[in-house]
């Protein structure tokens, strides 16, 4: 499996600079169909398939009555339709953030310490391969994120607010490489966030395996790495802001189809 | 118990703005929860400390556009207390070594969170810029400079006549707000994320008749 991935990597190289005025894009869909049938995010899928089910945690018990929103122990359609609001705790909730809540709750793990855990370490390797699990669960769905509870609103405007924010040394925001249709960095084509396709093809891409670090990544990760870019201070896995920003993406990505766990470069 | 208290933090922030709240939220309301989200979502981490968040009459302004543009007064303001901040330099020397300033174009690194203190930035020119031909990766955010000098018909930097182009053009890498209130450009001046010798570098890179930029 390494080697082959090696050997596409290099092949991958050979694009940028023998034609690099070929849409990327082109590039990135050749690269990504050349490894469709073995996409590395499958062995997270399957470990998180078997971490769901297997009893684990000071209390020694499964996650298979954890709520995801559709109902104790229902995975299907589930990542489709979050962030959204829990009754049970009282807040908006993404994947990341619910699944904690079950793994303290039911589990009795302390989800303060997972959260603190750097990324790839301890339990956030389980959560990498539960969120693989849930969100294939939900792949060629389409997102209908619920707008219908009023903190569900808030945290859509907080998100807008929050895409939009200047900040830091370079006066960055998410909209300053999000905002419209058609910009790259450098080579990387650039989804437009505030709308679809952009909005539903950026956010319903992740988790996604990222060949580059050899990692699964959530959505956590992905933003907690565009905070980074942004020159911003760190922001809290499972964060307020960050679930808000997910709000914000999803909702505008309304009627887009999932395709996590995706292949990034 | 108190790291619960903590983690939890943020959740108050949602509902204890929301009583009676039928259709959306007010304007209050988000503002009030933006702040109070932004307070217990991010701590500092190296040297990206917290004042990070803290942000300037331009910064809040166009934030608050959220895309759209400003109406003319405020933008002309903003536009003039950015201006006010440019700082020609003092030796009159506009122009440095375009090679050095093409390595700083090329370099996007500097003041993220992972970045140690004291070390030299780049200009991530390239990330939004096409400037040299030979460099196919370039991004797309900004326009294109390629031909920056040429095009403007600066033949020679330090003739009286190319004087308006060179100081605009100073200006603009110091403080891009100067000329567009919500230029999606860093300050690279003002901002002290590079230091005037590198923007002599980077201007030499633009206007330098024998920079590859203007053949």
């Amino acid at each position: 499996m390494k080697w082959s991935l090696m050997g596409l990597a290099a092949l991958c190289v050979l694009p940028l600079s023998a034609a690099a005025q070929k849409s990327t894009a082109d590039g990135i869909a050749e690269y990504r169909a050349m490894l469709q049938d073995g996409n590395p995010a499958e062995l997270f899928e399957a470990r998180g398939e078997g971490l769901w089910k297997q009893a684990r945690g000071p209390k020694n018990v499964s996650l298979e009555k954890c709520d995801l929103g559709k109902g104790p122990g229902v995975v299907k359609g589930a990542f489709v339709e979050l962030p959204r609001y829990f009754a049970d705790t009282q807040r908006v909730q993404d994947l990341e953030s619910r699944l904690l809540t079950c793994m303290e709750t039911q589990q009795g793990f302390n989800a303060a310490e997972i959260a603190k855990t750097p990324f790839g370490a301890g339990e956030q390797k389980t959560l990498e391969s539960l969120v693989a699990f849930i969100s294939a669960e939900s792949r060629d769905m389409t997102f209908n994120l619920p707008q219908s509870h009023s903190q569900e609103k808030l945290a859509y405007e907080v998100g807008k607010r929050l895409f939009y924010l200047r900040g830091g040394p370079y006066d960055f925001s998410c909209a300053s490489c999000h905002g419209e249709d058609g910009k790259r960095v450098r080579l990387q084509d650039l989804p437009n966030l505030t709308k679809n396709p952009g909005a539903g093809n950026g956010f319903g891409a992740w988790p996604a395996y990222r060949v580059s670090s050899g990692e699964l990544w959530s959505m956590q990760r992905r933003l907690n790495d565009c905070y980074r870019q942004q020159r911003f201070p760190f922001p809290g896995f499972a964060s307020d802001a960050t679930i808000a920003l997910g709000v914000y993406m999803g909702v505008n990505g309304k009627g887009g189809v999932s395709t996590a766990p995706a292949l990034k470069r | 118990m108190k790291k619960k208290t903590y983690r939890h933090a943020g959740l108050l922030a949602f509902s204890a703005v929301l009583a009676g709240c039928a259709t959306g939220p007010s304007t209050q309301q988000v503002d009030e929860a933006t702040q109070q989200v932004l307070k217990s979502s991010f701590r500092e981490q190296g040297i990206a400390k917290l004042d990070r968040l803290v942000l300037d009459a331009s910064n809040k302004a166009c934030s608050e556009a959220a895309g759209a543009n400003l109406d003319d007064k405020l933008a002309k303001s903003i536009e003039a207390a950015n201006l006010a901040t440019v700082k020609l330099p003092a030796d009159g020397k506009f122009l440095g070594d375009w090679r050095e300033g093409e390595k700083i174009a090329q370099n996007g690194r500097g003041l993220t969170w992972s970045d140690k203190p004291g070390e030299a930035n780049g200009g991530s020119c390239y990330n939004c810029h096409q400037i040299s031909k030979a460099e196919l990766s370039f991004g797309s955010i900004g326009p294109s400079l390629y031909n920056y000098g040429k095009i403007r018909g600066v033949a020679d930097p330090a003739s009286p006549g190319s004087r308006a182009i060179v100081e605009y053009t100073w200006g603009k890498l110091w403080n891009a707000k100067a000329y567009n209130a919500c230029s999606g450009m860093p300050r690279f001046g003002h901002a002290g994320i590079l230091n005037e010798g590198q923007i002599r570098d980077v201007m030499a890179l633009l206007l330098d008749p024998k920079s590859p930029v203007n053949q």
